[in-house]
C-alpha cells in the first residue's frame, strides 16, 4: 500500500465526511442527523429513496457514504443499495430495527458495507468512515490488478517483449498510484474523499456497448474497448470498472429472470457440474434459450440487436440442456459469451471494487477462474440459475446481454457473493421489469393487477403489495368516517399544536365511536387524516413510479399518463441503462 | 418556588417512566444529544414521533377494521411503528409492537382477532370503559389530555423539554 494512503491525509479526516441519510421515519432522520453532526460529519437527509438517488446522481462526487433504512415505502432499501453500488459505487450502510439474520445476510448480499441495528448509538456512527477508507484502499488494489491484467493480456496476444512491457506497466502502475495519491492529497485536505469519477452519459455508454459488440464478448477487454471507443480522456480503469458494472448488470438481469422462472421443472442434476467445460454447457443452455428468445424480442436499442448478432456466433459449441424451459429465454443471452470471454479475461480488478470486498478473496490472486469453478460449480451453478425470474413479453425491454463471466466468477465465491454480484447488476432489469407492472397498476389502479407482476421480481412484490395496500386502505376510510362517534374529550385535541393542526375544534361530524383506536378521533380529524391518507397514498403512487428505474423517473413522474406501449418503453430503458 | 417544585415533580416522573419500563436508554441518548445548538432537541424529536405515530396508529386501526385481517399489512405497519418507537426509546410500545407482530406472524388464521382484541384494548382504551385503567394502559385518550397539560406546562417552564416528552411516550 502506498504510504500516503495508510493514514489519513489531513488531521481532520474523518471529519467532514459527507453522509447521505435515507429513512422514511422522520424521527429517525432527525436523530441520525443530529448524531452525525455531532461526529463532525456533513449530513444530508432525505426520506425517500428516489430522492436520495436523485441527489446522488446530481452530484456524483457529492457524498462519501450512504446510510439507508431497509424498509421504505417507495423503494426497498436493498434495491437502493444496489443502485448506489452500481451507479456510484459508494459504501452503503443499512439500518433496521429488525436484526434477523436473513435480513442482515440479504444486506450483505446486496453489497452493504455494514448493517446497523436500531436503536443506533453514537459510537456506531463514529466509525462509519472506515468503510469509506476501505473502499479507497480497494480502489488502489483495483488498479494494481488491472495492471497485472495488462501484463497478462499483452503476453497472451502481443509481440511486445516482456521487459518492455513490464516497464510500461510499472510506469503505468506508479503513475496511477501517484495520481491516486495526489487525488487523495487534495481530496482529504478538502475534507472530501472524492474520486475522479467518470460520468457515463448515454452517448458514452452507447459507444462503450458498441465497442463491446464489435469486439465480441469472448474477446472483450478494457484496453480493446478503450481503443475502439476512441475517447481520449477516458482511461483504461474507467472502462474496466464500467465493464465490470455492465457485466454485473447483465448477470443481475439473468439472475432476476431466472428467479421467476418456473425453475422447479428444471432438474439440477441434469447439469453436469464436474468440470468447467460441462459447466459451460450448463450455462450455455440458458444462454441458447435466451438467445432464441432475445432475438425475438423487439429491442429498441440498436446495441442490443448488435449484441444479438454477436452472441449468436458463440452458440456453436455450446450444448443445450434441454430441461431449461422457454421461460429462461427472457434472460440475457450472453452467458455463453461470458464463458468464452472468461477464458481470455482476467477478472482481478472487477471484483475488488464490489462492495463486499471480503467476498472476493480469490481476486487478489487473479487465479484463472476455471480452477475454482470446478470446485464449486455444482452448488454455485444451481444457485445462480435459481433466481432467474420468468420474464414474459412484458419485459421485452431487457437487453439480451447475458451476464458476463462475472457470473461464474461469482460462483467462485461464497453464495452470498454470488447473489450480491448478480443482484447488483440486476438493478436495471428490476427497474425495467417494474415498468410493466407499474404501468399496469397505473392503468387500472386496481389492486388485482398487482398480483401477476408480483411474480416478477423478488423485491418487487413487497413494493407492489404496499402500494396495493395503500390503495386499499383508501376505501375503508370512508366507511370509518361514517361510523365514528362523537367524543367530548376530543375537543382537547384541538388545543394541541401537533398533527392536529388541521383540526377545527368546533365541529363536529362526530361519528359514533367503536372501541377501536378511532376513539379519540372526530370527524374532522378523520377528514384531516383522510387527507393525510390521501396524501400518503398519492405519495405512494409516485413512489410506485419510483420503482421504475430512476432513469425513467424524469420522464415518468410528469404524470401518470405514461405511454405504456412497448415502443416508448424501450428508449426509456435504453436511456436508463446508460445513466451510470 | 413553583418552578423548583415542578422540576422536582418532573424529575420524579421522568424517573418513574424509566422504572416502569416505559422508557429505555435510547431516551437518555436523545437527552444527551441535546445541546446549545439544539436546545429543544428532545421535544422536537418527540413531536415528530408523535405526529408520525398517530398517522401510523390510524392506519393500523383502519387495517384492524377490515375483515378478514390483512396480517401482512398489519405486520408492516407494526414494523414501522416499532422502528419509530425505538427512536425515542418507547420501550413498552416497542414491546407491544413486537408482540403484535408475533400475532400477525402466527396468524393468518381465524382466531387471531381475539388475540388482537386485548392488544387494542391495551393501547387504545375504549371509551366505553372497557379495559382497566391500569397505569400502563395509558391510552391515547390520556395522552391527548396530557398533551394539553403539557402545553401549559411548557409555558410555565421553559427549559425543561423533557417534561413534555415524558407525557408523550407514555402509552
Amino acid at each position: 500500500m502506498e504510504n500516503g494512503f495508510s493514514s489519513p491525509r489531513s488531521e481532520s479526516f474523518p471529519a467532514g465526511l459527507r453522509v447521505l441519510v435515507v429513512d422514511d421515519d422522520p424521527t429517525w432522520l432527525k436523530i441520525l442527523e443530529k448524531m452525525l453532526k455531532k461526529c463532525a460529519y456533513e449530513v444530508t437527509t432525505c426520506h425517500l429513496a428516489r430522492e436520495a438517488l436523485k441527489l446522488l446522481r446530481e452530484r456524483k462526487d457529492g457524498y462519501d457514504i450512504v446510510i439507508s433504512d431497509v424498509n421504505m415505502p417507495d423503494m426497498d432499501g436493498f434495491k437502493l443499495l444496489e443502485h448506489v453500488g452500481l451507479e456510484m459505487d459508494l459504501p452503503v450502510i443499512m439500518m433496521s430495527v429488525d436484526g434477523e439474520t436473513s435480513k442482515v445476510m440479504k444486506g450483505v448480499q446486496h453489497g452493504a458495507c455494514d448493517y446497523l441495528l436500531k436503536p443506533i448509538r453514537m459510537k456506531e456512527l463514529r466509525n462509519i468512515w472506515q468503510h469509506v477508507f476501505r473502499k479507497k484502499i480497494h480502489e488502489i488494489r483495483d488498479i494494481e490488478h488491472e495492471n497485472i491484467d495488462i501484463i497478462q493480456m499483452s503476453r497472451n496476444g502481443s509481440d511486445l517483449s516482456d521487459d518492455g512491457h513490464m516497464y510500461c506497466v510499472e510506469d503505468y502502475n506508479s503513475k496511477k498510484r501517484k495520481d491516486f495519491d495526489k487525488n487523495d492529497d487534495k481530496d482529504f485536505s478538502d475534507h472530501s474523499t472524492k474520486k475522479h469519477r467518470v460520468v457515463w452519459s448515454v452517448d458514452l455508454h452507447q459507444k462503450f456497448v458498441k465497442a463491446v459488440n464489435q469486439i465480441g464478448f469472448d474477446k472483450v477487454g478494457p484496453k480493446k474497448i478503450l481503443d475502439l471507443m476512441n475517447v481520449p480522456w477516458l482511461t483504461r480503469e474507467n472502462v474496466a470498472s464500467h465493464l465490470q458494472k455492465y457485466r454485473l448488470y447483465l448477470s443481475r438481469l439473468q439472475k432476476e429472470n431466472d428467479l421467476k422462472a418456473s425453475f422447479g421443472g428444471i432438474k439440477h442434476s441434469d447439469f453436469p457440474p464436474k468440470d468447467p467445460a460441462a459447466s459451460y454447457g450448463h450455462q450455455s443452455s440458458i444462454s441458447l434459450n435466451q438467445n432464441d428468445v432475445a432475438n425475438g424480442y423487439q429491442f429498441c436499442g440498436s446495441n442490443f440487436i448488435a449484441q444479438d448478432a454477436d452472441t449468436k456466433n458463440h452458440e456453436g459449441d455450446l450444448k443445450i440442456v434441454s430441461e431449461m424451459t422457454e421461460i429462461k429465454r427472457a434472460l440475457t443471452t450472453d452467458v455463453s459469451d461470458l464463458q468464452k470471454a472468461r477464458s481470455s479475461q482476467s477478472f482481478g480488478p472487477s471484483f475488488a471494487s464490489l462492495e463486499t470486498e471480503e467476498s472476493y478473496p480469490a481476486f487478489d490472486s487473479t487465479n484463472p477462474p476455471e480452477f475454482s469453478w470446478s470446485e464449486n460449480t455444482e452448488t454455485q451453478v444451481k444457485k445462480e440459475l435459481k433466481p432467474h425470474p420468468q420474464l414474459e413479453d412484458g419485459y421485452s425491454q431487457l437487453p439480451p446481454h447475458g451476464p458476463k463471466p462475472q457470473i461464474q466468477m461469482n460462483q467462485l465465491q461464497s453464495d452470498p457473493a454470488v447473489t450480491s454480484a448478480l443482484s447488483m447488476t440486476g438493478r436495471d432489469i428490476s427497474g425495467s421489469i417494474e415498468i410493466k407492472p407499474l404501468f399496469t397498476e397505473l392503468k387500472s389502479k386496481h389492486v388485482s393487477h398487482v398480483s401477476p407482476t408480483e411474480s416478477a421480481i423478488d423485491t418487487f412484490p413487497v413494493q407492489t403489495k404496499s402500494q396495493l395496500i395503500n390503495h386499499q386502505s383508501f376505501e375503508p376510510i370512508s366507511t370509518v368516517i361514517s361510523s365514528m362517534k362523537p367524543q367530548g374529550f376530543n375537543l382537547s385535541i384541538t388545543d394541541l399544536e401537533s398533527c392536529q393542526r388541521n383540526l377545527t375544534s368546533s365541529d363536529p361530524n362526530f361519528a359514533p365511536i367503536n372501541e377501536d383506536l378511532t376513539v379519540w378521533l372526530k370527524g374532522d380529524y378523520y377528514s384531516m387524516n383522510f387527507g393525510q391518507s390521501i396524501d400518503f397514498i398519492d405519495y405512494d403512487d409516485p413512489g410506485f413510479l419510483a420503482e421504475v428505474p430512476f432513469y425513467l423517473y424524469d420522464p415518468l413522474t410528469a404524470d401518470f399518463q405514461c405511454p405504456i406501449d412497448s415502443t416508448t418503453e424501450c428508449p426509456i430503458v435504453d436511456q436508463g441503462l446508460f445513466i451510470a | 418556588m413553583e418552578r423548583i417544585q415542578m422540576r422536582r415533580q418532573l424529575a420524579l416522573m421522568r424517573q418513574s417512566f424509566f422504572d416502569q419500563g416505559f422508557l429505555d436508554e435510547q431516551f437518555i441518548q436523545l437527552e444527551e444529544l441535546q445541546d446549545d445548538a439544539n436546545p429543544n432537541f428532545v421535544e422536537e424529536v418527540v413531536t415528530l414521533y408523535y405526529r408520525d405515530s398517530s398517522r401510523l396508529i390510524l392506519n393500523i386501526d383502519q387495517a384492524l377494521e377490515r375483515n378478514p385481517l390483512d396480517f401482512n399489512k398489519l405486520d408492516n405497519y407494526m414494523h414501522q411503528f416499532k422502528g419509530s418507537s425505538t427512536s425515542i426509546g418507547a420501550k413498552k410500545v416497542k414491546a407491544e409492537c413486537t408482540q403484535f407482530r408475533e400475532y400477525c406472524k402466527a396468524g393468518n388464521s381465524e382466531g387471531k382477532k381475539d388475540k388482537l382484541g386485548p392488544w387494542r384494548q391495551h393501547v387504545a382504551q375504549g371509551i366505553d370503559g372497557r379495559g382497566q385503567k391500569k397505569k400502563q394502559d395509558l391510552t391515547w385518550q390520556n395522552i391527548v389530555i396530557d398533551k394539553s397539560k403539557i402545553h401549559t406546562f411548557n409555558h410555565q417552564k421553559n427549559g425543561c423539554p423533557s417534561g413534555i416528552t415524558m407525557f408523550w411516550f407514555s402509552m
